[in-house]
């Protein structure tokens, strides 16, 4: 797949100190949908920010479709449509005006069977003639999503496009991503919901503090998600693993007191009947029997807590 | 060239002005017509003519330029400032658009608004008056460098200001106290000597000359000078704004 935004040792320090992006080297697949996951404050406005052309680079390189960001802006910034965090919009501006006004700053003819098209997508040709401060806040976090898409732009970023969005808008929205991605638009969006990385991303990136400490596609971290662990509490502690149970993925705690028994849930069988005979032949008997599975949340956790 | 980023730029801006039609137009003719019963017509009557020129037609350039300053600054710094405040700049920061096209989109907006405004006062000036303009040219030239560079000085204005407080206090407390000390209302020749050397030093006062000159040949500084100095203010203003575009001045992080 070839690569559409290629991001290679950014650095951002703010003018007061703050240093939000710590050397991040990222390569976005062109048609991908790529989430972005980390906690506020993470850096991941930060680097929507830098590709779009809102806040400078302090260091590093980013190119779009082979153009720099800086040198070849023009070239970059027609292929992008961002819809921002904030609910940022004219009050008095009509819907209808305000999309003719984003389509000719991006340096495009008016099209208007397009942007109707858009609208009707979206839910808002009924209000295409409302002030947008008379709509709601669903309904103006819809028209900054048809404003980004006004120009028909090739990269999509959406910057945490689902908070304070009810139900059915934030279905809606994914059925306009995927539909957008089937067209050949590159995704980009930033969450701190995990659940919303999971459902739609083809690959996920987890970013924290300034750094990406992952990019894997989905279908890997979910193999990861697909294992589960069962501990099994003993009646007797034991010393060591039975030479019986060697083959078994076990674990025994440091008391003796529980054995771990690592499985996967995706795969043909677990395993679990087998060890559970194993342990009857072998004359354990178990006080209590347990099961936990690691999430995204869990994988997620993990790499932040494990940050300095 | 994103022509059509300026176009829409201008649009909006000239949009908006159209939102607030009846207050562009009654607020520079309802002050005009005000000025004319009091400065012309009742203190007027009792002044003699300056430099040979009734006081009512002396004073119609000086008004002019009084409400194109104002409103040339006070528009244009509130086109930029506005969308800075509520955020939707963002939507101009992120397109394919130069810093130059954006100038072009909102400083044009703003002069064309000062221009409809002075030609209004000039209408409006006309009866009450026998109005006479002896070089439209000169006129017209004055009229235009005077509505970008003022536009210019409040675009500059709107960049820097991060709150209204800023935004007002530019155009209350260093704009309109030159315009008025700038002979708007009056000839230099009737100071005394110390405060016409003062006077010298405010810019305003060659607007106010040069276009006075325009219109009856009358004027406190040689009208060469005045063009000269109208230019060099353009330049500068065009300078700052070079500047803050280049460094991203309260724009770009």
């Amino acid at each position: 797949m070839t690569t559409i935004i290629s991001i290679s040792n950014l650095c951002k320090t703010y003018e007061n100190g703050y240093q939000a992006l710590k050397r991040v080297n990222l390569d976005i697949r062109e048609g991908e949908i790529l989430a972005l996951l980390g906690p506020n404050g993470a850096g991941k406005t930060t680097l929507i920010s830098v590709i779009c052309g809102l806040v400078s680079p302090t260091s590093g390189t980013v190119s779009v479709a082979g153009f720099d960001i800086i040198k070849d802006y023009r070239q970059t910034r027609r292929r992008i449509g961002l819809v921002p965090q904030e609910l940022t919009l004219a009050a008095f501006d009509k819907v209808w005006d305000t999309l003719c006004f984003s389509r000719g700053l991006f340096g495009k003819k008016a099209d208007n069977a397009y942007l109707e098209q858009l609208l009707k997508d979206l839910s808002l040709w009924d209000k295409r003639n409302g002030e947008l401060r008379t709509l709601s806040g669903g309904m103006k976090r819809r028209v900054l999503i048809a404003k980004a898409l006004s120009h028909q732009p090739k990269i999509l970023f959406l910057d945490e496009p689902t908070a304070g969005v009810d139900v059915e808008l934030r279905k809606d929205m994914w059925r306009i991503v995927n539909r957008l991605r089937d067209s050949g638009v590159t995704i980009i969006l930033t969450t701190h919901y995990i659940e919303e990385a999971e459902q739609i991303a083809d690959r996920v990136g987890v970013i924290n503090n300034g750094e990406l400490l992952l990019v894997d596609d989905k279908a890997n971290l979910m193999q990861e998600l697909g294992r589960k662990q069962m501990i099994i509490e003993l009646k007797e502690p034991l010393k060591e693993i039975p030479e019986s149970m060697a083959s078994y993925a076990l674990e025994l705690s440091d008391d003796g007191h529980e054995l771990i028994f690592t499985y996967d849930t995706q795969g043909k069988s677990t395993g679990i009947t087998a060890l559970l005979q194993a342990m009857h032949s072998a004359g354990i008997s178990m006080k209590d029997l347990n099961t936990t599975q690691s999430s995204l949340q869990d994988i997620f956790v993990n790499l932040v807590q494990a940050q300095p | 060239m994103n022509l059509q980023a300026v176009k829409v730029i201008y649009k909006y801006e000239m949009l908006r002005t159209w939102h607030t039609l009846f207050q562009s137009i009654a607020s520079p003719v309802l002050s005009t017509a005000l000025y004319f019963i009091v400065f012309g017509s009742a203190i007027g009557s009792r002044i003699q003519s300056v430099d040979g020129v009734t006081y009512g037609l002396f004073i119609v350039p000086g008004l002019m330029m009084l409400s194109i300053l104002t409103q040339s600054v006070s528009n244009a710094s509130f086109g930029i400032f506005f969308p800075k405040f509520t955020g939707t700049v963002y939507e101009v920061m992120s397109a394919p658009v130069s810093f130059f096209e954006i100038l072009l989109g909102y400083v044009g907006a703003a002069a064309t608004k000062s221009l409809i405004i002075g030609t209004i006062i000039l209408i409006t000036a006309s009866f009450f008056v026998d109005l006479r303009i002896d070089h439209p040219i000169w006129m017209a030239l004055f009229l235009i460098l005077t509505c970008v560079s003022f536009s210019l000085l409040g675009f500059i204005i709107g960049l820097w200001a991060n709150n209204f407080e800023k935004l007002q206090i530019v155009p209350l407390l260093i704009i309109t106290p030159l315009v008025f000390l700038g002979g708007t209302f009056y000839s230099v020749s009737m100071l005394p000597p110390l405060w016409q050397t003062i006077t010298l030093f405010n810019p305003v006062l060659y607007l106010v000359s040069g276009f006075r000159w325009s219109f009856f040949e009358v004027s406190d500084v040689n009208v060469g000078i005045s063009l000269g100095v109208i230019l060099l203010f353009l330049g500068i203003c065009s300078g700052i704004v070079w500047w803050m575009f280049k460094t991203g001045y309260r724009l770009k992080q």
